[in-house]
């Protein structure tokens, strides 16, 4: 008498709705993040606590140097990549065609020396970038990427040079050799571009250090 | 005409040995399945937000400055790392002398450099005057590799050395040649 009988439930749960959600998200996940565009020189670049993000390849000029010392320039698609071809057929005496040119401006990788440049364009079809035999950058005397930084820095002239050193992007492969990177610094350098930005991997700060205090306390690191 | 027997088996009969077929519940538990599911999200969702590219800003010095507008640092407050192969860093306080070349030359890898950076950043007396003379001078060796610079360079900032008390240098040949000399002494090929 009295008491009113609470039904015993059973304590399964229909899981099927939580399945559908937890692949909704999985499906989203994989479809919203963007691919990484292929790269056309593989590098393992080296990890550094710098915080500050990269900028979009194509937006900058970007030297690539690879673990067998090659080097390579990519001319992102929101540079001055046609006056920079420009310039540098002038400055030195390149000759090439005005159709060259835009093709040369075009291509994805260039990792060619001056003076193959022409045999390059004229195949028909792209040549991987590591059948390419890199820039040369050997030494002071033989070393083209001072030609193609000249080029980039008069084609940027008359605009801020702070917007040129904030386009400048280097990055190497963890293994490549220091006179490499030297020679590299050297090109620029010798242009009067004395600030540029090396592409590594971010990673957080070891714990405890003095950088991860800063960090703690909002000081900024500059 | 021929005609299939329905009826037999009694469909509806339910006779003693008659097989009942069995009526199994078309539910699955898709617990482990849900579990799947978010494993996955955490995995995606961790491995696109840790590869993110970053930028370290360099700023190297104009190598035309004339000697007398070169800075001057107080040879005390120096500290000179040296960078070789196989990950070894080689390091100096002060100036190198030509006879205790060899006592003042000594062997460190990047696990224990960081305390070394720090140890000589404490080392130099407090007080505005003194601590801006402190000084790191990083000099890599031909055979150092890309990443051993930009570690060094890290190492650095992880330490909080602030930026204008440590430069890049090229490498003499005495410290060269006294590098080979260690590298050789201890087998490191």
């Amino acid at each position: 008498m009295g008491r009113a009988k609470i039904p015993r439930k059973s304590t399964n749960i229909d899981m099927t709705a939580m399945c559908d959600v937890a692949f909704l998200l999985l499906s989203f996940f994989i479809l919203a993040t963007k691919q990484k565009p292929p790269e056309a020189v593989a590098v393992q670049t080296p990890s550094s606590t710098q915080s500050t993000a990269a900028k979009d390849p194509s937006e900058s000029i970007l030297i690539t140097l690879n673990a067998e010392g090659k080097c390579y320039l990519m001319l992102g698609e929101k540079t001055k990549r046609l006056e920079i071809v420009q310039d540098l057929n002038t400055t030195r005496s390149l000759g090439l065609s005005e159709a060259e040119m835009v093709k040369l401006s075009k291509m994805q990788v260039i990792g060619m020396p001056l003076g193959m440049i022409k045999g390059v364009l004229g195949l028909n079809q792209a040549v991987p970038a590591e059948k390419l035999e890199g820039i040369p950058i050997k030494d002071s005397a033989n070393n083209e990427m001072m030609d193609w930084m000249r080029s980039v820095s008069n084609a940027y002239k008359g605009t801020n040079q702070r917007e040129l050193e904030d386009n400048i992007l280097l990055k190497g492969d963890m293994e490549a050799l220091y006179p490499q990177f030297k020679n590299i610094k050297v090109a620029l350098k010798k242009n009067d571009i004395y600030k540029f930005r090396i592409v590594t991997n971010g990673e957080a700060a070891p714990l405890g250090s003095e950088l991860y205090k800063n960090n703690k306390s909002g000081k900024k690191a500059e | 005409m021929a005609e299939m027997d329905t009826s037999s088996g009694g469909g509806h009969k339910k006779g003693p040995g008659v097989k009942k077929g069995k009526k199994m519940s078309t539910r699955v538990d898709l617990t482990p399945m849900v579990d799947l599911g978010f494993l996955l999200i955490t995995f995606f969702v961790f491995t696109t937000t840790m590869a993110k590219p970053t930028v370290m800003k360099m700023n190297e010095p104009k190598d035309d400055t004339p000697p007398e507008e070169q800075m001057k640092v107080k040879e005390s407050a120096v500290m000179t790392l040296l960078l070789g192969k196989q990950n070894q860093i080689y390091y100096y306080y002060g100036t190198l002398t030509a006879e205790g070349a060899s006592e003042q030359f000594k062997v460190t890898d990047f696990n224990n450099v960081g305390k070394l950076i720090l140890d000589k950043r404490n080392s130099v007396p407090d007080g505005d005057k003194s601590k801006s003379d402190l000084m790191y001078i990083i000099k890599a060796d031909k055979e150092s590799k890309f990443k051993n610079v930009i570690d060094i360079l890290d190492e650095m900032t992880i330490n909080g050395v602030p930026a204008g008390h440590y430069a890049e240098v090229d490498i003499t040949d005495t410290e060269a040649a006294l590098i080979k000399k260690t590298e050789e002494s201890s087998g490191i090929k």
